[in-house]
């Protein structure tokens, strides 16, 4: 795989696995099931087994649909959460299991920005207050006019005019708040930036605005992306890498050009399959059955099996491990194993 | 003559300083059996024309002038009483989010009965046999079963199914469908598109599409209507639109997408935001963030009129139209 930064692995995720107990307390467990109480435990299984590598320079995409667990992973990337199961390795450390000051000097390192950027500014103050607060906090020794002069050069950066840091964020527009946050994340020149769906709530013209944004801050400062979407036409654009999330797990992981061209997963094909495209070809679209189940009864064997036109019994009774194909990308399905797939 | 026929209709927002025109005097028609989608991004007035289109504005808003003729008769000054007859009956619609449209308290088979009883003579029995044959017709799985359960006990996709379902009770000619994948994952999303577009044609019904995404219009639809800022600024065969858009807005549209630039490049962007109805600017709504704005557009409003294949409203799009063409020619 070509690398043009270095082959420096930035972020590796190990056998991440994240699951929300959904039964608090002794009493709440306590089901009523063929004429006798059970206790049950019941936990929401979001990630699974999910192992990742992010190289230095990468935009590594994730992608799947709403309940995939896509979100679970920027949080538990960013820290936010802590992993039920497996390792979260930054730079050759590892960080999951840190905890208050000792997280300090990675936040400085890596940033997160936000879906929705009205709920992610505080609407009590202003553009100025916002940016400068990230700032102050993680350069303790910088003087009031150096803070000011960070504030401003980032503001410029994103374009934003400096001369509205006064104003609040209900003064801007969508697109504008979305400026304003990348800012915020900005301002204390990380190296890896988290995306959770930077997008989705933009316009289509303004998320072409925003996308550029990120791609030159790309470019001028060498940034890696870990990038969450549900948006297979952002992720062809945007990503050098992408992994396709199915109910926690890890479908395929593969080169953005490669998992476009040549799609293994049947999900994957799927999914590539039902994005509504602009030329006049009628649909081709493959037919999913059923629709997602929930991530609380995890079903035995492959994640996809129940909607899987390829599902034979040894989907349902054993859970597909990721392989390494000839070209680099990693399937986990038995049928692409099998050669049961052309 | 056209099965709807839109003639100048003018929708104002009464606000507490002033009044903003948040439909300017547009005109549209929609044949029989046609399929027609209106694009536009947030704020355009895609959504206030498919409300405004059964007479559904509710104040502050208002319909200021204009027609709205279907099947004849003008909805734009029907009694409620008339109203009613044509909503849910003749003219459907399917809104965005299937998870607030269903009421919550009540079963798929009393929402879809009450429908049924109150534009028909029906015992419970029979509407209950009518509802399960349109279950049917859209896919939904065992139901005689669907019937007694509550909303909530359903996912997003099934929910969308059977808001479709209802849509389609009293085999309605137009269905408007405001947004209605938008809240969908994109594989349900397809499924559902899939059997919207089986459906009419097969029934030969009407459908107005309203949607922000051009993947959508392009494969659902036969004609478009684009939207900015209140105003159609491009309508015509969604093919000719798509392929080779004339209006600068609409170009930029397209262009912004990133399956039109090559994987990491630039994109190319519209600079600026749409301006708030409150403060349109003079002469063409797009003049700020058009790169071939003169000084014509920023005074004068540019008239909708035939060009080529499409109609358009600019006043460059002529000149922009031919330059490539002179320019093959010199070569």
């Amino acid at each position: 795989m070509k690398q043009d930064m270095s082959n420096h692995v930035l972020l590796e995720l190990e056998n991440l696995s994240k699951s929300f107990d959904l039964d608090h307390g002794f009493l709440d467990t306590l089901k009523f099931k063929k004429g006798r109480i059970v206790s049950e435990k019941r936990s929401v299984h979001a990630v699974n087994n999910v192992s990742l590598k992010i190289h230095k320079g990468e935009a590594l995409c994730v992608v799947g649909e709403s309940g995939c667990g896509k979100s679970t992973v920027a949080r538990l990337v960013a820290g936010l959460i802590s992993p039920t199961k497996g390792a979260i390795h930054y730079d050759g450390q590892r960080i999951d299991a840190l905890k208050g000051k000792d997280l300090l000097p990675l936040r400085k390192r890596m940033q997160m920005i936000f879906q929705n950027p009205y709920a992610s500014l505080n609407p009590r103050m202003t553009i100025q207050q916002a940016l400068e607060e990230p700032v102050r906090h993680h350069n303790p020794s910088f003087s009031r006019d150096d803070v000011q002069d960070k504030v401003a050069n980032v503001m410029r950066s994103v374009g934003v005019d400096p001369s509205w840091a006064a104003r609040y964020p209900h003064e801007f527009s969508g697109g504008q708040r979305q400026r304003i946050a990348i800012a915020r994340a900005l301002t204390v020149d990380p190296e890896f930036v988290i995306a959770d769906e930077p997008i989705s709530a933009l316009d289509v013209s303004i998320q072409a605005q925003v996308l550029n944004l990120m791609l030159e801050a790309k470019e001028e400062r060498g940034l890696t992306y870990l990038f969450i979407t549900h948006d297979l036409s952002v992720v062809q654009h945007f990503g050098t890498r992408v992994a396709v999330l199915y109910l926690g797990s890890v479908c395929e992981y593969a080169d953005t050009a490669t998992l476009f061209s040549n799609p293994k997963h049947p999900y994957t094909r799927a999914l590539l399959s039902a994005v509504p495209q602009l030329s006049d070809d009628k649909p081709n679209h493959i037919r999913l059955k059923g629709e997602i189940p929930t991530p609380i009864n995890l079903p035995k064997g492959c994640p996809f099996q129940s909607r899987c036109s390829y599902s034979n019994p040894r989907c349902s009774a054993e859970l597909p491990v990721a392989i390494e194909q000839a070209d680099g990308s990693v399937v986990a399905c038995h049928a692409v194993e099998e050669g049961r797939i052309d | 003559m056209p099965l709807l026929s839109v003639r100048d209709l003018v929708v104002k927002f009464a606000m507490r300083d002033n009044t903003v025109t948040a439909l300017n005097s547009i005109s549209f028609d929609v044949a029989r059996g046609d399929r027609l989608g209106i694009v536009g991004e947030s704020g355009a007035g895609k959504s206030v024309t498919g409300f405004a289109l059964l007479n559904l504005i509710s104040r502050p808003g208002f319909i200021d002038s204009g027609e709205i003729l279907f099947d004849g008769m003008n909805m734009a000054d029907m009694s409620d009483a008339e109203l009613r007859e044509v909503r849910g009956n003749k003219m459907a619609m399917i809104f965005q989010d299937p998870m607030v449209t269903l009421n919550p308290v009540l079963t798929i088979g009393q929402q879809m009965v009450e429908t049924l009883q109150a534009h028909r003579t029906l015992s419970r029995k029979e509407a209950e046999q009518i509802a399960i044959v349109k279950l049917r017709e859209v896919y939904i799985p065992a139901p005689e079963e669907r019937l007694a359960q509550y909303p909530h006990e359903l996912s997003g996709g099934m929910r969308q199914r059977i808001i479709i379902a209802i849509a389609l009770l009293l085999d309605p000619q137009l269905i408007i469908a405001d947004e209605p994948t938008t809240a969908l994952d994109v594989t349900i999303q397809a499924d559902i598109m899939e059997l919207l577009l089986e459906l009419c044609t097969t029934k030969k019904v009407s459908l107005i599409l309203i949607t922000h995404d051009l993947g959508v219009v392009s494969q659902m639809t036969e004609n478009t209507l684009v939207m900015y800022a209140g105003r159609i600024i491009e309508a015509g065969r969604t093919r000719e639109i798509i392929n080779d858009p004339q209006h600068p807005y609409t170009q930029g549209l397209i262009n912004a997408l990133p399956q039109q630039t090559l994987p990491g490049a630039r994109l190319k962007q519209i600079p600026g935001n749409m301006p708030s109805l409150s403060a349109v600017p003079k002469g063409c709504a797009f003049n700020a963030r058009c790169e071939y704005a003169q000084d014509r557009c920023r005074a004068e409003i540019p008239v909708f009129e035939q060009i080529g294949p499409v109609k358009v409203a600019c006043h460059e799009v002529k000149r922009l139209h031919h330059a490539p063409q002179k320019q093959e020619d010199l070569a």
